[in-house]
């Protein structure tokens, strides 16, 4: 096991964030963080990377997990001069040759000279997403990687993620809006609001009432689909 | 004292100048970058109260400029961690309450004499050779830490938490930080006075910006604008007999302008 919460609970100024949040990920697994705006997604996976800590409850990582993690957004401030190649280059196990092959396969490489503050939004994500991979990640955490990034964009980064994930064998906790792109590639959906509200295999979370409760019946019926047809390919 | 160098007052004045200056090219950028101008300026506001301090204790003025600033930066800290107040906030209160309560201290406690005008705006004339040669240790210890650690500096400025989960002692660095601003602040109110200091230390790297295209060029850039603001500064101070400390700020400042309206082939 990898990663194991065990009645987690977070308040903040008194107000209730999370509670009985227990969840735990395998080797390999891949995990699908879904639910409503402020739901506490992003909290939760500020608690499993360690950089919040838990009003209550214990949150265990294996011991020496190397973690990558690919943040929603970046605020860098635009007085740091900073070109996309020497962004990733701060990762403490990056080696500039190491940049630019990963650069490469995210169709970075004609931007590395290009300022951070001066990339598009799906650039932004792309860069993202080569800084966290270049931990060398046995677990990969990633606050909604599709994020401002056009229809056609989202598609590709998701195709981009599974494509890493098989080269590294990594687990994968994800956080995302866009159901329908990453429920075929998932192997467990939780579904968040406040509490862990269902989780389980997409197929079956679907179904779930509590799901089609909070994402409506037509939502829950077309992601139904997308499972089904994942489910025909085996 | 008798082995040391024989300088002229204003070979001292500019000695320490150029001492501070240096330092404004790689604590200053990082202060912009970490966004944290208003933090040195409730941090060298403080140092009335540690001055104040020390002459109380009779211990060596500068140990009480540095104990007073840590402990400012440890409530400051940890007031901000609670989260149930704005950093600014927190900073705008203890900024002045600091400031106000040394001014009142300084004022009314028997036994300490300070020249208030001095301590505002700096009496960088007044220094003496032992003042140049705990700068230049300040210089020398600063400078190596910067050196060593300049790769961590960098990664937590740009992104704390990426920096964290990358594995890096984030906390400690900040802290690092933290305490080399407090002993820089120190040893420079001499130069230009607990309200100047933060200018001296953000507006060259804020002029540096323009013509730089990665964090060293600006670093080393601003500490070469922080040294000419000083020795130009100096000088019309010289001449026309302008306090030296605002003079210094003046300049930078015109330097700042300056850089602004310089056309640059490409932009970084």
């Amino acid at each position: 096991m990898l990663v194991d919460l065990q009645q987690v609970e977070l308040k903040a100024r008194g107000r209730l964030i999370l509670e009985n949040i227990n969840l735990s990920v395998e080797k390999g697994e891949i995990v699908t963080i879904v639910g409503p705006n402020g739901c506490g997604k992003s909290m939760l996976i500020r608690i499993i990377l360690g950089l919040i800590n838990p009003t209550s409850g214990t949150v265990t990582l294996r011991q020496g997990t190397r973690v990558g993690y690919m943040p929603q957004n970046l605020s860098l401030e635009s007085l740091m001069p900073l070109t996309v190649e020497r962004f990733l280059c701060l990762s403490p196990r990056a080696t500039k040759e190491k940049c630019q092959r990963f650069a490469s396969d995210l169709g970075l490489t004609r931007i590395l000279n290009n300022p951070v503050n001066a990339i598009s939004g799906g650039e932004r994500q792309r860069t993202l997403l080569a800084r966290a991979l270049l931990n060398e990640p046995e677990l990969l955490v990633l606050d909604e990687p599709a994020q401002g990034i056009d229809i056609n964009g989202q598609a590709t980064m998701y195709e981009y993620i599974a494509e890493m994930r098989d080269k590294l064998q990594c687990s994968i906790i994800m956080v995302s809006h866009d159901l329908h792109l990453v429920i075929a590639g998932t192997d467990k959906v939780i579904c968040l609001n406040q509490h862990i509200c269902c989780s389980g295999r997409p197929a079956e979370i679907t179904k779930h009432p509590e799901f089609i409760n909070i994402f409506g019946e037509q939502v829950s019926t077309s992601l139904a689909l997308y499972t089904h047809k994942h489910d025909h390919e085996h | 004292m008798d082995w040391l160098p024989q300088l002229d007052f204003t070979h001292r004045a500019l000695i320490a100048g150029l001492g501070i200056a240096v330092l404004a090219g790689p604590l200053g950028s990082l202060i912009l970058w970490r966004r944290m101008a208003y933090f040195g300026d409730t941090l060298a506001h403080s140092t009335l109260l540690g001055l104040c301090l020390g002459m109380i204790l009779h211990i060596n003025l500068y140990i009480g400029l540095v104990a007073v600033s840590l402990l400012v930066a440890i409530i400051l800290v940890s007031l901000v961690k609670q989260n149930w107040l704005a950093s600014d906030t927190v900073l705008g209160i203890l900024s002045h309450t600091t400031l106000a309560t040394g001014l009142i201290v300084a004022t009314t406690v028997p036994g300490i004499r300070i020249e208030l005008l001095s301590y505002l705006f700096g009496d960088i004339l007044s220094v003496n050779m032992i003042d140049i040669f705990y700068i230049l240790r300040v210089d020398l210890v600063a400078l190596i830490i910067l050196w060593g650690f300049w790769p961590k500096f960098l990664s937590t400025t740009v992104d704390k938490d990426l920096a964290k989960v990358e594995g890096l002692p984030v906390d400690v660095i900040n802290w690092m930080f933290i305490i080399m601003l407090a002993f820089v602040f120190a040893f420079a109110i001499k130069i230009v006075g607990v309200l100047l200091i933060t200018a001296l230390l953000i507006i060259p790297p804020a002029a540096a910006r323009r013509f730089a295209r990665s964090p060293e060029q600006m670093v080393l850039l601003a500490s070469i604008f922080g040294a000419i603001a000083v020795g130009v500064g100096f000088m019309a101070s010289l001449n026309w007999n302008w306090p030296t400390g605002p003079a210094i700020v003046v300049m930078a400042t015109l330097i700042f302008f300056l850089s602004l309206f310089t056309k640059l082939r490409s932009h970084a």
